[in-house]
């Protein structure tokens, strides 16, 4: 899975989104001096190499009104977490789903962010994760978040 | 970002069928938008000028390539603290001021603080942890991802 600096120039370029025009690959092109061909034909690679997961549009899914969030963490049987986790991660209302370790007073190791309109609904669909898991789930709990301290994107640079 | 939602006459069909339909991808091609539009039944410039619109009234927050963090080298790791609420606004400043601290929450939890560190080596992850420990006096629990699932998530439009 290796980068070169052609890529890395690429992705420095693209990371904070696509022009809004009608070639907008060309557009990139432009800007790092190459051919629009072979932005396009390195961005395919990096897709089939899943270094780019897709290119997509973001909703802002609190303007469209899925405005109360919470990760929830429970604590999976070994065992079955990596089974059970895919099927929470393919749930439509969790962004995202990871196994974690625990650590002392935190017997939690799967993760799963769930989204909804009212807080009650968030709690609604932590009753369908809980029902999914089972007995496989000893305890869980929810954290909602009360501020955000500090939101920044992940950046790469675009040297080598 | 805006965090509030939107007027409920905000977005119309065609607003909506974009969302729904470009969450899921966008071509890498020469014309994209018309290849994109097409599929929808919307001319090339309609649909720029139409994600132009969302991205403006902030219905969109992204438009582009979604790459995978760890493909492209770096450490991540999400983090935890449990700092009492009088130290509380000291302590965001202390960690906050860590540029590798890429977003910080505070959650209700006895642990109350979540961040991600963000480095280009799993050392410097632990350095900067340690870090932050000695300066706040507060343990810094580590929770680096040991699987991530795939992700069904869509906001219906």
């Amino acid at each position: 899975m290796t980068l070169d600096a052609i890529d890395r120039r690429i992705i420095a370029a693209t990371q904070s989104g696509l022009s809004l025009s009608p070639a907008p690959y060309a557009v990139v092109a432009a800007q790092l001096h190459l051919t629009e061909d072979e932005v396009i034909s390195r961005m395919q690679a990096m897709q089939a190499r899943g270094i780019i997961r897709r290119i997509a549009l973001a909703p802002n899914h609190y303007a469209l009104g899925m405005v109360a969030n919470g990760m929830s963490v429970w604590d999976v049987e070994d065992a079955r977490a990596e089974t059970l986790g895919a099927q929470i991660g393919a749930l439509p209302f969790v962004s995202h789903s990871y196994l974690r370790p625990r650590a002392e007073g935190w017997p939690y190791n799967l993760f799963a962010m769930i989204h909804g309109s009212t807080r009650d609904e968030v709690e609604d669909k932590r009753q369908v994760i809980a029902g999914i898991l089972g007995d496989a789930a000893r305890a869980n709990d929810i954290l909602y978040s009360t501020r955000i301290l500090k939101k920044t994107g992940m950046r790469i640079s675009g040297g080598a | 970002m805006r965090r509030s939602s939107l007027p409920p006459d905000a977005l119309d069909s065609t607003d909506r069928a974009i969302l729904n339909a470009l969450q899921d991808g966008f071509p890498i091609s020469k014309h994209p938008f018309a290849e994109a539009g097409a599929k929808l039944g919307i001319a090339e410039e309609d649909l720029i000028a139409r994600i132009t619109n969302l991205r403006e009234i902030g219905a969109i927050t992204r438009f582009g390539p979604f790459y995978d963090a760890a493909a492209m080298g770096g450490a991540f790791c999400l983090c935890a603290m449990e700092v009492p609420a009088a130290e509380f606004e000291e302590a965001v400043t202390l960690v906050n001021a860590h540029p590798e601290v890429a977003h910080n929450y505070e959650r209700t939890h006895r642990l109350n603080m979540w961040f991600v560190l963000a480095c280009e080596t799993e050392e410097g992850i632990g350095r900067v942890a340690k870090k932050i420990e000695l300066e706040t006096g507060h343990s810094v629990l580590r929770f680096p991802k040991l699987r991530e699932f795939f992700i069904g998530f869509r906001v219906q439009a």
